[in-house]
């Protein structure tokens, strides 16, 4: 079934509800990348029961663009990512995507139902009929091709993000939106797995969104990075964004050292299990 | 040689049981199995307005069991404060008492109540059995029709809707196919047990599945098992027909249970 395009869900602006506090444009240098944005949020609002939960947000990711969403628990990624995908409607800004592009969104978390007799496979191939050959080379690339078999209701967290990250990747997707990929990911992994997304990027040409709350990012694979306190505290470049007196504040130093550590060389690799990849200059990534 | 109504009987009971078994699973998976009760309860409400307008009983129970589903999806939309199976809960006894109260004021109306509540598919016409053959199969061939989007938003719901499935407009067609089945299956084990027929051969069909759909057939084969058996049990026992059905269904789920201990042992 082809995507319906989620553009121009509009809801009335309210007068009054930017905040005196504009988002600071750390990197004007480092903005996105020219031409039409895969997707735009702008002046995005939301209140739940009187508390605002986002103010005046404004989002773009463009086609082969990798922008990571970060900010503390209970910022407000979450609803902000909702509203992206059209689960919720905001009270007041507008979405506009692109026509017709695809969407691949791997959610944070996945229960299935052991009452569900589904296989991975047929979990990949689902609601859009697959070849096998199509499901073995996804899930190759995700490493979890030997998980194909495998009741889906067993798979771990991490194992199920990938095979999710594999079912995105089959609708050949224009924009891939991950929620807290990380997640369920050891330390080790993670590097694997941005380089993953990495090699997506370029595979598919899409533009990518991830969102996390975790300040163990690599967060110099990432093009753009946008810090997320109910409205957007600052945003740019990760270099940039890691030396911002907001961020900094956000996440204190630790946040610092967060980006200092993903800027040290590695002297071996992991696989996305977090296994170390022998012989040591193995260096091509997840195989 | 059978005689006819016990054949009419056993094209009744097996036509409701082959929608009855996929249409299940969905509400098994979906844990819709008070849902199902809820619309089942309302069904007698649907008695007492076919009888008040002169209507066929199944369109009056149809009519009456959807109104309730799309009542439910109102509230639900209205008072995000009360959770569904409340919700549920009020709708259930509520229509289940009006239809109490109107059956009691249509005091003009002979009504053997025992025969709407457990059943009497002894009793069922030629024109009965078309009916619930009809649908069925218009009931399968809409299930089949949204088959793949079902189940993609069954597995879950946000993810079928950020990669832009009309949830909303497949829930609805779901919940209109439950109400059906409660139509056709109030003549055969009446209003208490209609959602046994939905849930037990479902249930039991899951020890031998491999795949959704493995999981559809073998439910609509166990509940057809069950139709005939329970069937022929009460004619040989002499036994009310709509409880033998379903005694012989929670049989074969028990024995599914016995299935699937020894596969996973051996």
């Amino acid at each position: 079934m082809p995507h319906p395009p989620l553009n121009s869900r509009r809801a009335e602006a309210r007068p009054g509800t930017t905040p005196a506090d504009a988002p600071p444009e750390v990197s004007p240098a480092k903005a996105s990348p020219p031409g039409a944005p895969l997707i735009e949020l702008r002046g995005i609002g939301i209140a739940l029961a009187g508390r605002v939960l986002l103010q005046d947000v404004d989002l773009e990711v463009h086609r082969g663009e990798i922008v990571t969403v970060i900010g503390p628990n209970g910022g407000g990624k979450t609803t902000l990512l909702r509203i992206l995908l059209g689960l919720v409607a905001p009270d007041s800004g507008r979405v506009r995507s692109a026509p017709g592009i695809a969407v691949g969104y791997v959610p944070q978390r996945m229960h299935i139902d052991p009452v569900l007799p589904l296989s991975v496979a047929r979990l990949l191939a689902t609601p859009h009929r697959r070849s096998r050959d199509e499901l073995t080379r996804a899930a190759a690339l995700t490493g979890t091709a030997d998980l194909l078999d495998r009741p889906a209701h067993s798979l771990s967290g991490g194992e199920f993000q990938r095979v999710l990250l594999a079912r995105a990747l089959l609708a050949r997707p224009d924009l891939l939106v991950l929620d807290e990929p990380l997640q369920g990911v050891d330390f080790a992994g993670e590097a694997a797995l941005y380089e993953l997304i990495g090699k997506v990027r370029t595979l598919y040409g899409c533009g990518v969104l991830l969102v996390s709350h975790d300040l163990h990012i690599v967060m110099a694979a990432t093009d753009r990075v946008v810090c997320l306190n109910r409205h957007v505290c600052c945003t740019g470049a990760p270099r940039e964004v890691a030396r911002h007196s907001e961020y900094l504040r956000l996440f204190g130093p630790r946040g610092d050292q967060a980006y200092a550590l993903y800027e040290h060389r590695h002297d071996h690799d992991h696989d996305l299990q977090g296994n170390v990849l022998e012989p040591p200059d193995a260096r091509d990534g997840p195989s | 040689m059978l005689d006819d109504f016990f054949v009419r009987a056993l094209l009744a009971a097996t036509g409701v049981a082959v929608l009855a078994g996929p249409l299940g699973c969905f509400v098994v998976w979906n844990r819709m199995a008070y849902f199902g009760d809820t619309l089942a309860h309302s069904a007698l409400l649907g008695v007492g307005l076919g009888l008040l307008l002169g209507w066929h009983l199944p369109l009056g129970v149809l009519v009456v069991s959807a109104g309730a589903a799309m009542l439910l999806l109102l509230l639900q939309q209205a008072g995000p404060t009360l959770a569904t199976d409340t919700l549920l809960g009020i709708l259930s006894h509520a229509s289940l008492s009006l239809g109490l109260v109107l059956l009691g004021l249509l005091a003009w109306v002979r009504v053997d109540l025992m025969a709407y509540l457990f059943g009497d598919v002894l009793a069922v016409s030629a024109s009965d059995v078309a009916g619930i053959w009809l649908a069925a199969a218009a009931g399968l061939a809409v299930l089949a029709a949204i088959w793949r989007p079902l189940l993609a938003i069954t597995i879950n719901e946000d993810l079928a809707r950020a990669e832009g499935i009309a949830t909303r407009r497949y829930r609805v067609t779901l919940m209109l196919l439950v109400a059906t089945v409660i139509a056709v299956a109030m003549q055969v084990v009446g209003i208490l047990l209609i959602t046994s027929l939905l849930i037990i051969p479902a249930a039991g069909a899951r020890a031998f599945a491999r795949s959704p759909e493995q999981m559809a057939v073998i439910a609509a084969l166990l509940g057809t098992l069950a139709s005939v058996a329970g069937l022929f049990g009460s004619l040989r026992f002499d036994t009310p027909s709509g409880p033998s059905i379903v005694v012989a269904a929670a049989a074969l789920f028990g024995l599914s249970l016995l299935a699937r201990r020894v596969r996973t042992e051996g």
